[in-house]
């Protein structure tokens, strides 16, 4: 029962590649990827659905439907011709909706999380590399921040502002960076005690070319990493608050608020429950998949 | 260690100060006037008498007066009080007197007209019901699993643990226990399975809270809400087993134990499976956390007259104080639930001296 350290069977395969060690980070992670089977799938059906939400206006178009138009003498209807996925409770077509509600849920959940992503990633650097002062009022800051639930703080939020769309995006993004942040703070604190560094700084570099030229690229696979799973738990927290009534609100359409009124939907019609909850699904999975698959290719010796 | 839960409790204080001025000041930026709240928009009322009720409330003060005023109470206040010269007692110039949160006095409820203390204290029985029940089951799942994940490293098993526990944190809890509700008490007509707390139509609990009915008579309404909460905790204890599991059975002493010739079964369980539970008594905070947010929706879902209910239902109706309280209660919480992970971590790990 040998354990060793090396459990990624993808690392050992490259190793005495020749062309392998010629290639820099980001050209190893890549090329440990494309063998990545499974990250590829999943990177593929995020793709799709992508490709789905951009296209929707037209494709909806050519097809004949419409995600606004209610028709009260269709309400419930079953799969047909004309509806291929059926009607909602206002008669309106449940196939365009779930594509019009990926519009809204995937841009809410890439908005936010790159709005997260750049708060967590600069006041990370911040922090870390100046220490001292600041550093003990950003941790008491995010210790604060952090010690309420999230979806508390998030509700008690948008209770109180009743945002619209674009507010939403700016609510989740500026909530949801703690994480982000205490990651790059850590590591910005090992890598500022390395050599180059030292020798950077020798050099005459100022602070800021420090922390964003020479710290802020060896950031970037952590950043990536946590970028995926973020997106993921992002569209996690807009369909329970759109679900609940306080996220993006009808006629707009998200996976979430289509969910709404279940209880009424489900003994007339299994696929509006059953649609909408499943595409959370399926894209959060894929995007917690990608963010192992890239885990592993950027830093081939964690074991999980 | 005295010594450090000391200083842990004291570093707790600027946190928890924190926190009330994070959201007291979220509630002084939110848009709305409270006396028109109060008064339902009366159109009758004229602008004097307004000022009057604004003076009444002590929302003329500056912000930091009210939240002085929130936080400690307005009766230590020589400027709120007259004291009347017959009685010698003290007279309130404002409508009520306060005694601050820090001594339990939330304020009444906007809605309910009740104390919020009262509110919370009833509901938050419900909340740790099902948080001991889902914090049990997401342990007593996720550990074996993590473990065996471990033992049978890249085998079958720990690859279908790690597939479930990715499927499971992917999987919206909401849209989970709305399939469960809908398919196990509606489609099959479960009375238990369609939420709730107890069975508010048997005739012999039916003017008794909840609460008071012999768990025996209601577990089966733990069943459903327990199953939704604790996946995203057996999804995290049972992949951060294994990663703890994995670093331990490379140690020196596993070598030893095993070279002095002991079964497998002996090294994993009694020499590796214990020093790999340590870390995980770091996971109590977090843990915390993920139920009381987690509660929130699954409470709502199966109307579990919970705390997190309570805050959903303050929230649909704007009632500020149960919200304040319900912010404030949860970042307690969550701030012991951080220390005594801590603690814990120190008594199970004797080599952690503080």
């Amino acid at each position: 029962m040998a354990t060793t350290a090396n459990t990624n069977n993808v690392a050992v395969l490259n190793v005495g590649d020749e062309d392998f060690r010629r290639l820099n980070h980001m050209q190893r992670a890549l090329r440990r990827l494309s063998k990545d089977y499974i990250t590829i799938a999943a990177l593929s059906v995020i793709g799709l659905l992508v490709l789905m939400a951009v296209t929707a206006p037209v494709t909806t178009q050519i097809i004949g439907i419409d995600p606004f138009t209610e028709n009260l003498q269709k309400t419930y209807a079953a799969p047909d011709g004309e509806n291929w996925l059926g009607t909602d409770n206002k008669g309106r077509d449940h196939l365009a909706r779930l594509m019009y509600g990926a519009q809204i849920s995937l841009s809410v959940a890439f908005t936010a999380a790159f709005l997260a992503l750049s708060i967590g990633l600069t006041l990370g650097i911040i922090t870390g590399y100046y220490g001292g002062v600041v550093d003990d009022f950003m941790i008491w800051f995010i210790t604060t921040l952090g010690s309420i639930p999230g979806l508390f703080l998030l509700l008690m939020v948008s209770s109180l502002f009743r945002p619209g769309p674009l507010a939403f995006i700016l609510i989740l993004g500026l909530l949801g960076w703690i994480g982000t942040m205490r990651l790059v703070r850590g590591e910005t604190l090992a890598l500022k005690e390395r050599e180059y560094i030292i020798a950077a700084r020798a050099m005459g570099a100022s602070d800021a070319r420090i922390m964003f030229s020479h710290i802020m690229p060896n950031l970037l696979s952590i950043v990536i990493v946590s970028l995926a799973i973020q997106i993921g738990g992002l569209i996690l927290t807009e369909s329970a608050l759109s679900y609940l009534g306080f996220g993006i609100n009808p006629p707009i359409a998200t996976w979430g608020n289509m969910l709404s009124g279940s209880q009424d939907f489900w003994r007339r019609s299994r696929l509006l429950v059953v649609g909408p909850g499943l595409l959370i699904a399926v894209t959060v999975l894929c995007l917690y998949v990608i963010g192992d698959g890239l885990r592993d290719a950027f830093d081939p010796t964690a074991t999980d | 260690m005295t010594r450090h839960i000391i200083r842990r409790l004291v570093q707790a204080i600027p946190t928890l100060l924190g926190v009330t001025i994070i959201s007291y000041l979220l509630l002084i930026a939110a848009p709305g006037d409270p006396i028109r709240q109060m008064t339902f928009g009366d159109p009758n009322m004229t602008p004097q008498q307004r000022e009057a009720l604004a003076d009444i409330y002590g929302l003329n003060d500056p912000w930091f007066v009210q939240y002085l005023v929130w936080l400690t109470g307005n009766d230590w206040m020589p400027w709120k009080y007259e004291i009347n010269s017959e009685t010698g007692e003290r007279e309130f110039t404002e409508i009520n007197k306060r005694f601050g949160i820090i001594r339990g006095d939330f304020g009444t409820s906007i809605q309910k007209r009740i104390e919020v203390i009262e509110l919370i204290t009833t509901r938050l029985p419900a909340t740790i019901e099902l948080g001991l029940s889902t914090f049990l089951v997401a342990i007593l799942i996720g550990i074996p699993v993590g473990i065996g994940a471990a033992v049978w490293h890249g085998k079958f098993f720990d690859s279908s643990s790690r597939i479930l526990a990715v499927v499971g944190q992917a999987i919206p809890n909401f849209w989970l226990g709305l399939l469960l509700i809908l398919f196990i008490g509606v489609s099959l007509d479960v009375q238990w399975a369609r939420g709730g707390r107890c069975n508010l139509r048997d005739p012999r609990y039916r003017r008794v809270p909840c609460g008071q009915v012999p768990i025996t008579e209601r577990i089966q309404y733990l069943v459903l809400p327990t199953i939704v909460l604790s996946l995203g905790g057996i999804a995290g204890y049972s992949r951060f087993m294994r990663t703890s599991m994995l670093d331990t059975i490379n140690s020196d002493y596993i070598r030893t134990a095993r070279s002095k010739g002991l079964q497998d079964r002996t090294v994993w369980m009694r020499h590796a499976a214990r020093n790999a539970l340590i870390p995980i008594a770091t996971f109590l905070g977090p843990a915390i956390v993920g139920i009381l947010s987690g509660a929130v929706v699954t409470e709502q879902i199966f109307s579990w007259p919970g705390l997190g209910l309570l805050f959903i239902e303050a929230v649909t109706q704007r009632d500020y104080p149960i919200i304040m309280a319900s912010v404030i209660i949860s970042a307690v919480l969550t701030v012991i639930a951080y220390i005594i992970s801590d603690v814990l971590y120190a008594v199970f790990d004797p080599r952690i001296r503080f």
